[in-house]
């Protein structure tokens, strides 16, 4: 599908540590030309760390950073930031308050010695993109935040460089603004052509945005995929409970599943090979049904119902199982709390995980 | 509309303590009479007295270089340091060092710099009076940048370099312009500051080269004459634009 496209970046075993913290763990990454690539993680998993690497503010102590080019694979590690053909977005912005619109976003162009009336016209132009042409004598400091973040954007993309890297893109703005820079974001990586890679804790904001995702977790790459093989297919607990939500039952693996002390076996099938006897098994609210009592895997007693509209969730406690299972139903749940239920679900709807005991 | 009732008292009665005795001098820098005590009619004259006085006029001058000199100095050095001790010092003892001259007791700083110029052998002049405004003035120049730079993101300078700047571009470009304000205020207060600084001139300075404020020292031990109330008052009007005009500077600039 995307294995046709050739690589812009290859990362391979980066490490980084910060005294004690393990800020990189042998990262090795393959981004590819003109794709919205996403780096997701919760808050110290080092996805800021590879991006700052990425862009030149931090030197990894191992590994390697290579730019295939015509000329030849460009090393990113022996260039400082000013000379990589990379441009980054900060989280705060970093508009330089003393300058007007058009001033920060002509000061990359007149860094590389443009002609004046080149520089004149590429910044009217990515202005008129992004939807600021009104505003470029302003200074930042009377912009809205959602404005302002058009600046920094314009100011990365009038460089036209091979990628484009975005720290935490939306997290400086309200709901709203945010459900509307996704889809200008998307729409501009559409128009630009420019490979766009972008940091974010925000599981949600990069399943709807991105192309590929590579979920980080303590310096390590824990999978890299598609929002959707991701969700189906994810390769470790930590994917399974970041991504989504979802039920996990421990136990020992069996020929059609796991078995689950107390429970018995519970059926999955294995995307990935599995190498241990203990394992885990993944199943997604939305793939669980409630069934009758032959065909239920388990029973329990509905704890409790929260309908959102289109969905209702239901926890149901189940005997000798500690967590309590997410059932996601279409509609109005047809049950009541306190009511007792058989769940199911099919083979190829759960995951079996390895996991090292 | 009544915001601070009785409390208006206690205000005006400060606002008169502070401002009386200035009004008073500079009423009294129009007096035609010599004794300044006794007010017998506007006249222009001391002021006129006060251009032809070789003596305050030589004051004048000497006081200018050693505020000028001063104020450049003190303000390039006191940036560096200030920018030096954010980007590579996060120790807070080192940054309480680096502004002690600022604090301690003048008379401190005074036999000292008096003791150290003596031991490295140096004759006492304007450059000694110099070099001793500079050693506080860059301390008052680093604690102001110090403090603007506390709230300045450290991001602008990356920034910069990742739009293709070199270091010494992004330094002139945006590290500089954005702490102009704090750079400025830092000169203006230098340049008040040394304007009128008595004790560290007295003790650093040579017999040959009086400072205003020496200067005026001098002639006051016989007694105020109005030709130093005319004296006061050009002063005052100096420091008063310069501190007003730093202020609007600085809120202009801040505004941006």
């Amino acid at each position: 599908m995307t294995d046709t496209r050739p690589p812009i970046l290859r990362l391979s075993g980066l490490s980084k540590r910060f005294g004690e913290t393990v800020a990189l763990d042998d990262v090795s990454l393959d981004i590819e030309q003109n794709e919205f690539f996403a780096l997701l993680g919760p808050s110290g998993c080092g996805k800021t760390t590879l991006l700052r690497s990425i862009a030149g503010f931090e030197d990894p102590d191992t590994g390697t950073m290579a730019m295939p080019a015509e000329t030849g694979e460009i090393d990113l590690a022996s260039l400082p930031p000013e000379r990589r053909p990379i441009n980054l977005m900060f989280q705060s912005y970093a508009l330089f308050p003393h300058m007007s619109v058009e001033r920060n976003v002509a000061y990359g162009l007149e860094r590389e010695r443009l002609p004046k009336s080149e520089v004149r016209e590429r910044v009217g132009q990515v202005l008129e993109t992004v939807g600021l042409t009104g505003k470029a004598k302003a200074r930042p400091a009377q912009l809205s935040g959602g404005q302002r973040q058009r600046v920094a954007l314009a100011r990365a993309i009038v460089k036209r460089p091979r990628m484009l890297l975005l720290d935490e893109p939306l997290s400086a703005l309200d709901r709203k603004v945010r459900a509307e820079m996704q889809l200008e974001l998307k729409r501009l990586q559409h128009e630009v052509g420019i490979t766009f890679v972008v940091v974010t804790h925000d599981q949600e904001e990069a399943m709807s945005m991105a192309d590929r995702i590579a979920v980080m977790s303590n310096g390590r790459v824990e999978q890299v995929d598609g929002p959707i093989d991701l969700y189906q297919r994810p390769r470790t607990t930590f994917v399974a409970d970041f991504i989504g939500s979802s039920n996990a039952f421990e136990g020992e693996i069996s020929a059609g599943g796991v078995q689950v002390a107390g429970v018995g076996e519970l059926p999955g099938h294995r995307p990935w090979p599995v190498d241990t006897d203990a394992a885990t098994l993944i199943v997604r609210p939305e793939d669980i049904r409630l069934a009758s009592p032959p065909e239920g895997l388990l029973e329990g007693t509905v704890l409790d119902i929260q309908f959102y509209g289109g969905s209702s969730t239901l926890a149901v406690s189940i005997d000798q199982h500690p967590a309590p299972v997410l059932v996601t139903t279409h509609g109005a749940a047809a049950v009541r709390r306190g009511d007792r239920v058989h769940l199911t679900w099919s083979a190829d709807r759960a995951v079996v995980l390895g996991r090292s005991a | 509309m009544r915001r601070l009732g009785w409390l208006n008292v206690p205000m005006w009665l400060t606002y008169a303590f502070l401002y009386t005795p200035i009004i008073v001098l500079v009423v009294m820098s129009f007096n035609a009479s010599k004794t300044p005590y006794t007010w017998t009619g506007f006249s222009f004259k001391w002021y006129g007295e006060l251009v032809s006085d070789e003596l305050i006029r030589q004051g004048f001058i000497n006081t200018m270089i050693v505020a000028v000199g001063t104020t450049v100095i003190a303000t390039i050095l006191g940036t560096l340091l200030a920018i030096g001790i954010n980007r590579y010092f996060r120790s807070a003892w080192l940054e309480a060092y680096s502004l002690t001259p600022a604090i301690i007791p003048d008379l401190a700083l005074a036999i000292g710099l008096l003791a150290f110029f003596t031991l490295v052998g140096v004759t006492l002049g304007l450059h000694t009076v110099l070099l001793a405004h500079v050693v506080f003035g860059m301390a008052f120049v680093a604690a102001v940048v110090l403090a603007r730079l506390g709230h300045t993101d450290p991001s602008l300078e990356e920034a910069s370099r990742d739009l293709g700047a070199g270091p010494v571009s992004t330094f002139l470009r945006i590290t500089v312009p954005s702490l102009m304000p704090a750079i400025v205020a830092g000169a203006l207060l230098v340049f008040t500051l040394s304007l009128d600084e008595f004790v560290i001139a007295f003790f650093t300075d040579g017999p040959a080269t009086p400072t205003l404020p020496i200067v005026i020292y001098s002639m006051v031990r016989f007694g105020v004459t109005p030709e130093i109330n005319a004296l006061a008052a050009l002063l005052l009007l100096v420091s008063f634009t310069v501190v007003i005009s730093a202020q609007r500077i600085t809120r202009l600039t801040d505004s941006l």
